[in-house]
């Protein structure tokens, strides 16, 4: 149901991106790229860290007409961002933390692959597989 | 008389080139007299069903060879021992698809029909299929997926002996020949891959169906994905070498750096270890790496990687296929009888754990196989899931079967020396350097697998990619071996530091160290870069493993390591001053060119005023 999902490393650099609709990709990369400034302002105003899986879930960073924009983050500061379509109503707040924490899930099996150096753009096929299967009911 | 395939009026696509490659090369022979051609077209049963079929198209060819070879064109001189016909082809398009069957005719009959089959297969409508399926002609069509076990019968030869199908007016002996052929098909494509990509592929995809059946004593038809016992062997070794206790783990750095040395690309490695480690805890366990090794072993010998874990690969079954009598010859002369025992219940709680992920994660395993064997395959492992404890008796035949079949790929020895030269290698590196040779692997080689000799281990010593190549290697090397001793080199080993002898620190760290790659995988990584600073470290380790023999060359090396630091240092001294006056040099110039430039822009307005 995600449009576009981006991993971002603690430098903001991303380290996965990945959009559905593959010929609007440069808008959706600046999207996520503006909303890295409201991630970094939500973790400021979090303060201390906070070790919570709701704490983790930063929820809708930003609405536009056509999408919106979801953000997590985890505890070494690596951030998931996630578009979706505006016109997928259905879609609640629930369903998102679970896309989320399967992400996080697939995302830690990677690093745990010792030939992956932190830092690397995400290569896995199976990080790819899950991200497609998340992607893939907007088609 | 009507024209030659004029009724042929080619319904079917397929049968339609038959005829006109036919036409085309009877056209190009002059030798073959059209009579003859009408002749044969009439024998094979073309004329009265209509079209070439594969069969008609069979028979005719062996009707042309008879021609060709002076015999009577008749049914029953098909059955006698024929040399193949001579096509004069030209190259057209239409007979492009064809090429192969061209060459082919000039080595087997039966080729031809397996490639028009394909041909027939691939570009035949739905319509057309049945048409086929319909006609009596099709029944040799038919024939292969429903009689398998006739193919283990027939022996390798053009078979011109059996007359298989009795609704059949024309010959079965296009069939019977057939068939041979798809037993050595069978056995020498064993593997995804395992032949050029050519239509040979496509053959294994035809046949893929009835290879199965035919794999004497497994259910998985993925040959290339079982592990023989000697490969077993040799991996359990190999992860005792790395971890001595055969039921814990190998870490990741550890299993990283000795996969590193299989000079496979990081992605691939990467990719392995994904496939391999199916809990994803970062670490290997027995199975675990049995699977990794043997990926990596069939990824040196070409075979691609498959999409998932094969399902001879999974942890399970390599753990039910290699149960305690594996352990025990292999584990016995380190541990006790209570080892097995303790990893049995271990194991089989891994078993249970991993048995709902591995179920979910079912893959398919071949690369290239397509539908048919996928499907095949899915339905030979439901099959065996639960005989995988059944499976012990049929994995040492398998594995003698294996090695029995005549391939040309012999996948089970090729691989096995392609893993002992591997396993080789690292104890004997090459003096090369190697493509992905990172600063650690380079110091592991030599760590894991030489403990003891130096003296050997400095002429075979590569050089890293890192640093240029430098003159004397062996004795600086050895003399830097012998630095790691601080009671006698540190004078020396400090000298050397600063030296262009810097480079050989990697050699030397490695030959001293076993202990010390254990503790510190990672710091090795840096310490060719920090040699001053590490030098002290590692020495200091080091002491606690004095080489006796070092010691009686030390005093020779420190003075040649001295002259050379001397040499060095004069050159550099030499080139420094060559440097300064080459820059002032510069600078003159520089000055003048910009004094003419100034002269030059006076002039110019004078000129064009």
């Amino acid at each position: 149901m995600a449009v576009c999902v981006a991993v971002i490393a603690k430098e903001n650099y991303p380290l996965y991106i990945r959009s559905v609709p593959t010929e609007n990709e440069l808008k959706f990369h600046y999207m996520v790229h503006t909303s890295l400034d409201v991630v970094d302002e939500k973790i400021s105003a979090m303060g201390k860290a906070l070790v919570d899986q709701r704490e983790l879930y930063l929820g809708l960073l930003y609405p536009t007409e056509d999408y919106k924009v979801y953000g997590y983050v985890t505890n070494s500061r690596v951030k998931f961002v996630m578009v979706v379509d505006s016109s997928n109503t259905a879609l609640r707040d629930n369903e998102i933390r679970s896309m989320f924490r399967k992400l996080h899930s697939s995302y830690t099996d990677v690093m745990c692959n010792p030939f992956y150096n932190p830092g690397d753009r995400i290569q896995s096929r199976a990080f790819d597989s899950m991200v497609t299967s998340m992607m893939i009911q907007v088609c | 008389m009507p024209r030659p395939f004029s009724g042929k009026g080619m319904a079917c696509r397929g049968h339609h080139i038959c005829s006109s490659v036919l036409g085309r090369k009877h056209r190009s022979l002059p030798r073959l007299l059209k009579t003859v051609i009408l002749q044969i077209t009439e024998l094979c049963g073309a004329k009265r069903v209509g079209y070439f079929g594969p069969t008609q198209f069979y028979v005719a060819l062996k009707l042309i060879a008879a021609a060709q070879s002076g015999l009577p064109v008749r049914i029953e001189s098909i059955k006698c021992e024929l040399p193949l016909p001579r096509f004069m082809m030209s190259k057209t398009d239409g007979e492009i698809r064809f090429g192969n069957p061209a060459e082919l005719l000039g080595t087997k009959m039966q080729i031809p029909y397996l490639i028009t089959e394909k041909n027939t297969f691939k570009r035949m409508d739905d319509e057309d299929k049945q048409q086929e399926t319909q006609s009596p002609t099709m029944s040799p069509l038919a024939s292969p997926p429903s009689s398998p076990p006739h193919y283990q019968r027939v022996p390798l030869s053009h078979g011109y002996s059996k007359l298989r199908s009795s609704t059949e007016q024309m010959h079965p002996a296009p069939y019977d020949a057939r068939q041979p052929l798809v037993q050595p098909e069978g056995a020498s494509t064993g593997g995804p891959g395992a032949k050029p990509p050519r239509h040979q592929t496509s053959l294994i995809r035809s046949f893929s169906v009835e290879r199965e059946p035919q794999d004497n004593n497994s259910n998985y038809p993925d040959e290339p994905w079982r592990i023989t016992e000697e490969q077993r062997e040799y991996y359990v070794n190999q992860f005792r070498s790395l971890q001595p206790d055969p039921s814990s783990f190998i870490s990741g750095s550890v299993a990283k750096n000795f996969f590193t040395k299989s000079k496979l690309s990081i992605p691939e490695l990467s990719y392995i270890w994904e496939l391999s480690d199916a809990d994803c805890d970062g670490a290997l366990t027995l199975p675990e790496f049995c699977a990794a090794f043997h990926l990596i072993v069939a990824r040196k010998n070409g075979y691609p990687l498959p999409e998932g874990l094969p399902p001879t690969l999974q942890p399970e079954y390599l753990q039910a296929a290699f149960p305690k009598p594996k352990w025990e010859c292999a584990l016995f002369d380190s541990y006790s009888e209570s080892m097995p025992a303790n990893q049995q219940p271990r194991d089989l709680n891994r078993m249970e754990k991993l048995s709902i992920k591995d179920m979910a994660d079912f893959p398919v395993p071949i690369q290239d196989v397509t539908g048919d064997d996928k499907q095949a395959l899915k339905n030979t492992v439901d099959e065996v899931l639960p005989k995988d404890m059944s499976e012990d008796p049929a994995t040492p035949k398998d594995s003698n079967s294996l090695k029995a079949r005549p391939r040309s790929r012999s996948y089970s020895s090729t691989s096995i020396e392609e893993a002992m030269k591997r396993g080789e290698d690292p104890p004997t590196p090459p003096p090369r350097p190697q493509k992905t040779h990172s600063r650690a692997s380079s110091l592991d080689l030599n760590k894991v697998f030489q403990p003891s000799v130096p003296a050997t281990k400095s002429g075979l010593l590569p050089p890293p990619p890192a640093l240029p190549p430098r003159p004397c290697p062996s004795q600086p090397e050895q003399a830097s071996e012998a630095e790691l001793h601080p009671q006698l080199n540190r004078a020396p080993s400090q000298a050397a530091e600063s030296s262009p002898t810097k480079k050989d620190l990697p050699y030397s760290q490695p030959p001293s160290k076993p202990i010390r790659r254990k503790f510190r995988p990672e710091n090795q990584a840096t310490e060719n870069q920090e040699p001053s600073t590490t030098v002290g470290g590692p020495a200091s380790v080091a002491a606690a493993k004095p080489h006796p023999t070092v010691q009686k060359q030390s005093s020779k090396q420190k003075k040649a390591i001295q002259t050379a630091i001397r040499k060095n240092k004069e050159a550099n001294a030499v080139l420094a001053r060559l440097n300064s006056e080459l820059q002032q040099q510069l600078k003159e110039v520089h000055q003048e060119r910009i004094a003419l430039e100034n002269q030059l822009e006076q002039l110019r307005p004078v000129t064009v005023l």
